[in-house]
């Protein structure tokens, strides 16, 4: 089986790894919602009516 | 704790991290970055215009995670004196959670991020003095003064004093006398606030080599240039009120403030050179937080109070 090579993470390096990347999916997720409120504030609902 | 793996990772010659968000988050200096968040909030405020409120809550976002990148930046260059000082030997990357590539990596893309979207999002003047911010303080200040000056905590201040000019900035898409005399305000606070700290962390300085004032020029002499900008720092404070930007109740709460500034520097220069305890050095150090949170706080609820007395909110 190939899980049976390569490095062999530790318990702690498992969860911290986790940890990272659950931070960093929420950071990205945070800067997509910053991105789309603000484009909602700066040019109101009516950005959806705009021609193309 | 071992933190980095010595068994099968070290093999396959892989560094495996065990630092957790937290670590990451200590990167960003999070008690500097408070009293950044709040000095522009009180700049964005009192700003003469006005700006939609997601708009000024990303921007003051944007200002934390810049000011938060610099202090990355500067604890992936400073690690090696972070070290040995007592004070910051337990950061992330002195402590060995963190690599100091990694923080180096964390710090310039949380850069490139908050300045961007300060652009993107609010404007380029504020997102240029944003940029203009974590420059002076990593490359000015950490880079070359801090290491080669004694006078590298007054110049580098600037650093520091600039958030409210970029909340002002944002509002406004200008800088204007007022978010200058915010500006100048910090900026001269800053040095008796570090050498009150420099004084009785002196030894922490000397071993790491970092010419301090104390170190360089005695105890004395520093506690005389802390007393002489407290001198400076009183009726500056009280200057936004003689200018007519807020009200005579700014005023007087910024001479009380003043005042004791003046009487803590004043316990600080009386400091004997055999004192060991250094009691009113410690004193002034805590005082000058307080005063500047105090100030700040006031300034920003005389300017509310005055829109909604003159129905300007």
């Amino acid at each position: 089986m190939m899980d049976e090579e390569g490095v062999k993470l530790t318990p702690e390096q498992r969860k911290a790894r986790r940890a990272r990347s659950i931070a960093i999916g929420l950071a990205l997720a945070a800067l997509v919602i910053i991105f789309y409120v603000a484009t909602i504030a700066k040019f109101g609902p009516a950005i959806l009516e705009r021609p193309l | 704790m071992a933190l980095v793996d010595t068994g099968s990772a070290k093999d396959a010659g892989v560094r495996l991290s065990e630092a957790m968000p937290g670590d990451y988050f200590a990167l960003l200096k999070p008690r500097v970055m408070s009293l950044v968040v709040f000095t522009a909030l009180v700049g964005m405020v009192a700003a003469p215009a006005t700006l939609n409120p997601l708009i000024a809550l990303i921007a003051l976002l944007a200002i934390a995670v810049g000011a938060g990148a610099s202090g990355a930046l500067n604890m992936w260059y400073d690690a090696d004196i972070d070290r040995v000082m007592s004070r910051t030997r337990q950061r992330p990357v002195p402590a060995g959670r963190v690599t100091p590539g990694e923080a180096l990596a964390f710090g310039l893309v949380l850069s490139f991020l908050s300045v961007m979207t300060l652009g993107l999002l609010v404007n380029w003047l504020a997102a240029a003095l944003l940029a203009f911010t974590i420059f002076f303080y990593v490359v000015i200040y950490t880079m070359w003064l801090k290491r080669s000056t004694p006078q590298n905590i007054v110049i580098g201040g600037a650093a520091g004093a600039l958030p409210p000019v970029i909340g002002w900035a944002a509002v406004t898409g200008q800088v204007s006398l007022e978010s200058v005399i915010l500006f100048l305000i910090i900026f001269l606070w800053t040095p008796p606030h570090f050498w009150a700290l420099a004084l009785f962390k002196s030894g922490d300085y000397e071993r790491a080599g970092i010419p301090m004032m104390p170190n360089v020029a005695g105890a004395a002499s520093t506690r005389r240039q802390i007393f002489a900008y407290s001198t400076i720092i009183a009726p500056l404070g009280v200057a936004p009120w003689l200018l007519g930007y807020v009200s005579a109740g700014y005023g007087l709460s910024a001479t009380a403030l003043g005042a004791g500034f003046l009487w803590y520097a004043w316990q600080v220069l009386r400091m004997g050179d055999d004192d060991r305890a250094m009691k009113p050095a410690k004193a002034l150090f805590a005082y000058s937080i307080l005063y500047l949170f105090g100030l700040f706080a006031i300034y920003l609820t005389d300017t509310i109070v005055m829109r909604l007395v003159s129905g300007g909110v």
